[in-house]
């Protein structure tokens, strides 16, 4: 095939404009890699902190739990069934209960979440063992950075948490802050304390009971009885799923309007590189080329800027990309509002099937934005034109 | 079997003038065998052009036949018609058209390559090319660095470099001084007698007529004239 190496010469030695159309091209290639790698790695990460913190292998819940409606935690909870309690004992599960209570601070009162975990439990993430009762009278709590931040509450502070027990009865009880735990994850952090799942059982009346049973990762999910049904990853990430994919679309615009650009440039590089070789393409037909070898060409050398931009992008991005994969991404302040848990330094992850599709994309993009202009050339008459001035 | 390189009979190209017609080519019958060095002469907007684009398969007649290394061009489809310009016509033009993307040898490769001729011969043919042109030594230059002179004996080496039939040379001198009007007159004449390629010219260039030796005078794109010329190496002697 000539036509291609043709068409490469042509580009490539078209000089400067070549250059910048390629330059356009390739910004819109790194940033389109860039983000969506951005929010893979968003993806992953803030995946991998909910599975190791709080989703493990999946969860059973009890029938009614609805995390959503904070009313019907007031019911949510319910015998473990022995299938349970056997995974339980055999650590590949780890149970945990959840009901509402007031925290009284200095006059105020906050709506929390108490929620009740085995210290001995090794399924997820969170520092229960420091929830061990030392029989000093003094019952530990556990809490997170943000709930930390938003009650005003320190290590070592005593607070007191009002609550109703499963006969609804009143109940009233002083705790200690034993630890205040660093995690990137908010649903085991915003409005919420943890204390030992013994301590919680006795005090609200609801013995071998719980809301939620984590197993272990890669464990088999198996028919826990009547009332618990099993939830697996798939349904507990959905909700970070749609809020990622939200967020890459927003952040898609930038690329859009980048890549509409580039081929804005390269539809009017093409378009005026027509209209001023007319004659050369005439040149071209008078040789023997059919016109659709012509047109051929020319779209072919709008796609050259493709291999001009993935050199320039090879560059500039590939350290560009390198770089921010390994040294991360710092994410500004005040990024809780994500709604989800992220560190505080993103990676991004690129893959070669998003470097793969990107590039594909854009092809094909170029190859029309190319083609559109070339068209025309079906309609040069090339007696006319090399009749020249001579007319 | 026919033996005549362009047969034309009643040829007849007509451009709409407002209300009125123009007739470019008038009802012109000429016949040229192989080998010929002729010209079609005459005054400007006499129809030489268009003689030569309709010869070259560029352009159709309005009616009249015009049968061009023994098809009829009338007939041919338009890929046909790229692969007779490809394997059997050369064209050389006023203002040259080399094409600036590309360097000397690059220009003069371009219809080997169109006829698929391998690597090796085709250094070999556009080094004899270019030896036939007397620019062996600019071989890596680009078009926009030769002198005119020196870019229609590229556009002369472009168009031999495939040994075809039939060279159409519509005004090659027109951009040229005298010194390199001769120069490249006198090489095609070399080329037409050592090749036997048949060149025909379009040209009002007096430089030109005297190498002819053929001369087909047009006026108002009727043929007025149709002489053989004895003395056709004179103008060498100048
Ligand atoms: N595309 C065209 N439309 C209208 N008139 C044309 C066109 N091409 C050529 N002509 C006219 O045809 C006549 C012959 O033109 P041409 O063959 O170029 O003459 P020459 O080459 O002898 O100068 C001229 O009068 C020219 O104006
Ligand atoms: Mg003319």
């Amino acid at each position: 095939m000539i036509i291609p190496v043709f068409a490469i010469k042509n580009t490539f030695r078209a000089g400067i404009k070549s250059w910048l159309n390629a330059f356009v091209l390739s910004l819109s290639i790194v940033s389109i890699i860039w983000l969506q790698g951005l929010y893979k790695g968003m993806y992953d990460q803030g995946t991998r902190a909910m599975i190791d913190a709080e989703l493990g292998g999946g969860q059973y819940w009890v029938e009614g739990y609805d995390p959503y409606d904070p009313f019907s935690i007031e019911d949510s909870h319910g015998k473990i069934t022995h299938v349970l309690s056997e995974m339980i004992k055999e650590k590949s599960a780890a149970c945990i209960l959840i009901a509402r209570g007031m925290l009284y601070k200095q006059g105020r009162m906050y709506s929390i979440l108490i929620k009740g975990i085995d210290p001995e439990q090794e399924i997820l993430s969170i520092p229960s063992g420091i929830l061990k009762e030392k029989n000093n009278g003094i019952i530990p709590a556990l809490i997170g950075t943000r709930m930390a931040k938003n009650s005003g509450l320190k290590k070592g502070d005593i607070f007191t948490v009002q609550w109703k027990d499963s006969k609804g009865v009143f109940d009233a009880m002083n705790f200690q802050v034993s630890e205040v735990m660093k995690t990137t994850v908010q649903n085991i952090d915003n409005n919420q304390i943890w204390i030992s799942l013994n301590t919680m059982q006795k005090i609200f009346n609801m013995h071998s009971e719980a809301t939620i049973v984590t197993i272990k990762k890669d464990i088999k999910p198996v028919n826990a009885g009547l009332n618990w049904e099993f939830k697996n990853l798939d349904f507990l990430l959905q909700d970070m799923k749609t809020l990622v994919q939200a967020k890459t679309a927003g952040a898609s615009i930038l690329y859009i309007i980048l890549i509409f650009l580039a081929m804005i440039a390269v539809f009017d590089t093409q378009t005026l590189s027509i209209f001023k070789r007319k004659k050369e393409i005439s040149t071209l037909i008078a040789m023997g080329m059919t016109k659709n070898k012509v047109i051929a060409l020319f779209t072919l050398e709008g796609m050259a800027y493709d291999i001009l931009a993935v050199i320039i992008a090879a560059i500039y991005g590939v350290p560009l990309l390198i770089f921010t994969a390994v040294k991360g991404w710092k994410m500004p302040a005040g990024t809780d509002t994500y709604g989800f848990a992220l560190g505080d330094v993103l990676y991004p992850v690129y893959s070669l099937n998003l470097v793969f599709w990107t590039l594909l994309f854009v092809f094909i993009l170029t190859a029309i934005v190319s083609y559109v202009p070339s068209r025309k050339i079906a309609k040069i008459e090339p007696a006319k034109i090399l009749r020249g001035s001579t007319f | 079997m026919n033996d005549k390189i362009i047969e034309t009979e009643k040829l007849l190209k007509e451009y709409p003038m407002g209300h009125a017609v123009l007739k470019a080519l008038n009802n012109v019958s000429l016949s040229f065998d192989y080998g010929e060095f002729a010209g079609v002469v005459g005054p400007s907007g006499s129809g030489k052009t268009t003689f030569l684009n309709i010869a070259g398969t560029l352009d159709s007649p309005t009616s009249g036949l015009c049968r061009v290394l023994g098809q009829n061009i009338e007939s041919l489809s338009s890929r046909n018609a790229a692969e007779l310009r490809t394997k059997s016509i050369g064209f050389i033009f006023q203002t040259f058209n080399l094409l600036p993307a590309y360097t000397v040898f690059e220009n003069i490769e371009f219809p080997l390559l169109l006829l698929k001729i391998g690597k090796d011969e085709r250094k070999k043919m556009v080094a004899d090319a270019l030896k036939w042109v007397g620019l062996s030594d600019r071989s890596d230059s680009f078009p926009k660095d030769l002198s005119g002179g020196e870019c229609q004996r590229v556009a002369i080496a472009r168009a031999v470099v495939k040994k075809p039939k039939l060279i159409l040379a519509d005004e090659p001198t027109a951009n040229l001084d005298a010194e390199n009007s001769h120069n490249i007159m006198r090489t095609m004449r070399n080329l037409n007698k050592e090749l036997g390629i048949t060149f025909i010219f379009a040209t009002h260039d007096e430089k030109v007529m005297r190498y002819l030796k053929r001369k087909i005078t047009l006026v108002d794109g009727k043929v007025d004239n149709d002489q053989i010329t004895e003395e056709s190496d004179k103008g060498e002697k100048l």
